[in-house]
């Protein structure tokens, strides 16, 4: 049965699309069938994480107004074969996006793959609320930082009540990513703690993703991160994020980079 | 005085000429249909409107007794899970209980008392028919803004050693005070 997946978080600039290519790709390497969907119309960026903006024929939106099948719009990975991509438009906007378009083309990916996973734009907007209306279950993107908490709670209320399956009644599974996490700020007090972010959303926590320089590099090759260094710490907590979502119980930690000396040094910090 | 006739085509009489009435003041709850406008409260009660407010709530619910009753019974709202940031809970029948937090961002407005299991960091408005004995309690007060039947206190001006501890807060006759509980 597909699972459909909205990443999430209100705030722009969290790591939305950077949390989409690298949980797609971490699903698909381990054999899952994978669909990673751009709804950020006129501002696409999936394409370029996932280093397929040179082969973009066909987009959502010619999917959504018939011009196009859904086949000829999704591209293949070139390096994981169960991972495709279905890029946004870039030249239109998001009023191109209909309901009743989108419910056919998740239906379709549905029959197709395992996983879904639709990138949502940032914001509360028509983009946001389309790439959310149809989920199972959601990831809802935080940094440590006051104001992401709050776009994240904002989204979290939209979750439950403009999703089709809030709409009857029924719960959407939702997980807290924490990106950028920096340890040694957190421990000077100018991030809030895990815990005080956990305390004011009052949802499951799904992974932390410590701040890393590798995200950039990875970004600036046109790879996800788990794909372009999966040694690296935010690879390799997005991998045990990736294994949480398929119900594998994994014991939450913040990788932190193999520097030998430094980690020495700190240590691990175990999260609750 | 007008009876509801009168005040039914006054109200179809202004609507012709493009004025829209959305509230009605002064009149006696029972004087109003259910197609009129509702009773509105300015925020400073006259004397006897707790009567009339609570009057309004009762036919508003649909008057469930056949003959209705002089007193109406109050009623509550629960709610059992957390209210998010962006979104408002409005009940002006009585009381509402709320079994988790009130984020930053959201408010609570309830004709009656309000009571938060939970962490208060929004706004909560109590007593917002004209009820000045409403209380607002939490347990763990980190509000943003506080008001009980219209006057109200923000966080800035509230004590910082109220803060993040579990209190109540009440009008004493008009004066807000808010007092720790633990």
């Amino acid at each position: 049965m597909a699972k459909v997946l909205v990443v999430t978080s209100g705030k722009g600039g969290v790591g939305k699309t950077t949390s989409t290519a690298a949980l797609g790709a971490a699903l698909a390497q381990a054999g899952q069938k994978v669909a990673v969907v751009d709804f950020d119309v006129g501002l696409r960026n999936l394409d370029l994480v996932m280093g397929a903006e040179r082969r973009v024929v066909f987009d959502l939106i010619n999917v959504v107004q018939g011009v196009a099948k859904l086949s000829q719009a999704l591209i293949r990975d070139k390096r994981l074969e169960t991972l495709w991509l279905l890029p946004a438009s870039q030249t239109r906007d998001k009023d191109a996006l209909t309901e009743h378009g989108v419910a056919i083309i998740i239906k379709e990916l549905r029959a197709r793959f395992d996983w879904v996973i639709c990138d949502s734009p940032a914001g509360i907007e028509r983009g946001a609320t389309l790439a959310m209306r149809f989920a199972d279950a959601a990831v809802i993107v935080t940094n440590p930082e006051v104001s992401s908490v709050r776009d994240s709670d904002r989204i979290i209320g939209l979750l439950d009540s403009k999703t089709e399956k809030a709409e009857k009644g029924q719960r959407i599974e939702k997980h807290i990513l924490i990106t950028r996490h920096d340890a040694q700020r957190a421990a000077r007090g100018e991030m809030l703690s895990i815990e005080d972010v956990l305390d004011i959303l009052s949802t499951p926590l799904l992974g932390i993703i410590p701040e890393s320089e590798e995200v950039l590099r990875a970004s600036n090759v046109g790879s996800p991160v788990t794909l372009s260094n999966p040694a690296s710490a935010p690879a390799r907590a997005y991998l045990n994020a990736a294994s949480r979502l398929m119900g594998e119980m994994v014991p939450m930690t913040i990788p932190s980079e193999r520097k030998g000396l430094f980690d020495k040094l700190f240590g691990r910090r175990r999260a609750a | 005085m007008l009876g509801t006739c009168g005040i039914g085509q006054l109200v179809e009489a202004l609507g012709g000429r493009g004025i829209r009435i959305i509230g009605l003041e002064g009149v006696e709850a029972d004087q109003l249909g259910p197609s009129l406008p509702p009773l509105l409260k300015g925020g400073r009660p006259a004397s006897g409107s707790e009567t009339a407010a609570l009057a309004a709530s009762d036919q508003a619910n649909g008057a469930s007794a056949a003959g209705a009753p002089q007193r109406p019974e109050p009623s509550s709202l629960l709610i059992e899970s957390p209210i998010r940031s962006g979104q408002s809970v409005i009940f002006p029948y009585g009381d509402v209980t709320v079994l988790g937090s009130v984020s930053s961002g959201a408010e609570v407005v309830a004709g009656g008392s309000i009571h938060i299991y939970g962490a208060l960091r929004g706004r909560a408005m109590a007593g917002s028919m004209g009820n000045a004995r409403a209380r607002i309690f939490c347990s763990k007060n980190e509000a943003e803004l506080i008001s009980i039947d219209g006057y109200y206190r923000t966080s800035e001006e509230m004590d910082a050693t109220l803060r993040t501890r579990p209190a109540q807060c009440w009008l004493d006759d008009r004066v807000l005070l808010i007092a720790a509980l633990d």
